[in-house]
């Protein structure tokens, strides 16, 4: 008669959550959480897109945000960010689609296969980061609403609550932030709606309940908090561009030879690796040349920044 | 009010506000070894030591308007001087290491390249024969008039630091806008035709034929 298996393991040998997100252990472990997806409370299959360069400590991800509509200081997004109800939550896509409506975000969810993509994320202001996110392809979202064949771009939109957003009752940006990709672009497989990171839901400071992650684009253009998406023929405007055109382009792809007007992006500062770390060189299209670099053939990217 | 001010200000020994000056930095260095200057600690480092270059070049330059309104606190403006200094040069040793990370070909080109870090540079270096010059010695050296002439590089210095910080912002803050308000405030009281004169006139009206009092007096009138 076969053994029966026995469990001897018992809730206490459960490595603590503080514990397994410790930046060392994931160090140690090479983008540890990576390899013990059983933790994760999010399933979500491996991809091989994922970078294998060790991921920022969730400390690091949730604590140095850039997320204005909280309050402009990299820690302000995590001091309000508290302040956003993620539940219910809805989206509203429109626009040159076969079936425009207002989806609930379950609906949006619905039949999309969840990843854990661990991209690079460099920012315009030459920082940059790893983050294990968890997510679909944005492409099968919009397959799945159906884009009419006039489409040429898409359009997102965030939230605007200012009684829960503290930064969007000031005028510093226009309010709601807004961004948008050409439909080439958006239908990229690298291209995916977040709804996590370090496999559990998304922190509110990092864009939750759901956001557009563009990995070889500058961060501003991995819009948070989506609340709309919009086909469309023509270029949408989005917020860093109206505001200043000469310095923020609509396609905004990491470009180490195109420097911001006011600031090289040759280098960059790759957070959380301690005081005395040292810069990184900035990759074309954040390292990810050969799954994109095809989308802009024929075009001058010191024009189209 | 002022009265009182000025007497308790008599009473406060320069040494203090060397320290209270230091500070901000004491409080940074304590972070970095804490770990707890967030996950990009040179940043912020840099960011705060110029920002406190930024304050204390402010303040020194604040004392001449005060005096006009008949608050004394020369005695503490070479400290104030001398702090910005100090703090512009840490700002500038953690921008070129690790910031930089000691990239040299990188610094140069952006230097000639950035207007931001150009006005940087020239703040720093307009700064830098005052720090030179601030002892007695040097203010006996030079004479009173030289002196005063070099020394008024104090208001390029403000105005090419408040431009750096104002090209490095992508957004109007609050903070960018108090300092920005402060610092151009400072600069252009100056242009008044006809400054009041409250404070001065008791402090440099001494008796006739007192030639020490009048010497000191002539001195004061050399600091503003």
């Amino acid at each position: 008669m076969p053994r029966r298996f026995r469990n001897e393991l018992n809730w206490s040998d459960v490595t603590p959550k503080p514990l397994w997100l410790n930046r060392r252990a994931v160090l140690a472990g090479a983008a540890g959480l990576a390899a013990t997806p059983a933790l994760a409370r999010i399933e979500a299959a491996q991809s091989a897109f994922s970078t294998d360069e060790a991921p920022n400590s969730l400390e690091d991800i949730t604590s140095y945000n850039n997320f204005y509509e909280f309050g402009f200081d990299k820690s302000d997004p995590s001091a309000n960010a508290h302040l956003l109800t993620t539940d219910p939550w809805s989206i509203v896509i429109d626009g040159l689609v076969e079936r425009p409506g207002t989806y609930d975000l379950a609906d949006v969810l619905k039949g999309q296969p969840l990843e854990e993509r661990i991209y690079r994320l460099r920012c315009v202001e030459a920082w940059s980061m790893v983050v294990p996110w968890i997510g679909f392809e944005l492409a099968g979202l919009l397959n799945r609403v159906g884009v009419q064949p006039g489409a040429r771009y898409v359009a997102f939109e965030t939230l605007l609550r200012p009684e829960e957003m503290p930064g969007q009752q000031s005028a510093s940006l226009s309010w709601p932030y807004v961004e948008g990709l050409r439909l080439d672009e958006a239908m990229n497989p690298l291209t995916i709606l977040a709804t996590g990171l370090y496999g559990d839901i998304m922190p509110n400071q990092n864009g939750a309940p759901i956001r557009l992650v563009v990995p070889w684009k500058y961060g501003f253009k991995s819009i948070k908090s989506v609340v709309r998406i919009t086909l469309t023929d023509r270029k949408p405007p989005t917020t860093w561009n109206r505001l200043q055109p000469e310095e923020y382009g609509f396609f905004a792809n990491v470009n180490p030879q195109v420097d911001h007007p006011r600031w090289s992006q040759a280098t960059e500062r790759r957070v959380g690796s301690g005081f005395f770390a040292d810069r990184l060189e900035t990759k074309m299209f954040n390292g990810y040349a050969e799954h994109v670099a095809h989308l802009y053939a024929g075009q001058d990217l010191a024009v189209d920044y | 009010m002022k009265d009182l001010i000025n007497s308790a200000a008599r009473h406060v020994p320069v040494w203090a506000v060397w320290l209270t000056g230091s500070a901000p930095l004491l409080w940074l260095a304590v972070q970095v070894v804490q770990g707890s200057l967030g996950p990009d600690p040179a940043k912020t480092m840099e960011r705060e030591l110029g920002l406190w270059a930024l304050r204390f070049l402010m303040l020194s330059l604040a004392i001449s308007p005060l005096r006009w309104l008949g608050l004394n606190l020369l005695c503490f403006r070479r400290a104030l001087g001398l702090l910005a200094f100090a703090y512009a040069t840490m700002h500038l040793t953690v921008w070129v290491w690790p910031d930089m990370g000691l990239l040299w070909q990188q610094m140069a080109a952006d230097i000639v390249k950035r207007p931001y870090l150009l006005l940087g540079a020239g703040a720093f270096l307009a700064m830098l024969p005052l720090a030179l010059t601030s002892s007695n010695m040097a203010l006996r050296r030079m004479g009173g008039a030289a002196w005063r002439r070099l020394h008024r590089l104090a208001y390029p210095a403000l105005g090419m630091a408040i431009l750096h910080f104002t090209l490095l912002s992508r957004v109007w803050t609050a903070e960018l806008v108090i300092h920005l308000g402060l610092s151009l405030g400072l600069l252009l009281v100056r242009l008044l035709p006809k400054r009041p004169v409250l404070g001065r006139v008791a402090a440099a009206k001494p008796p006739p034929g007192n030639k020490v009092a009048e010497r000191g007096a002539a001195t004061e009138r050399n600091f503003l």
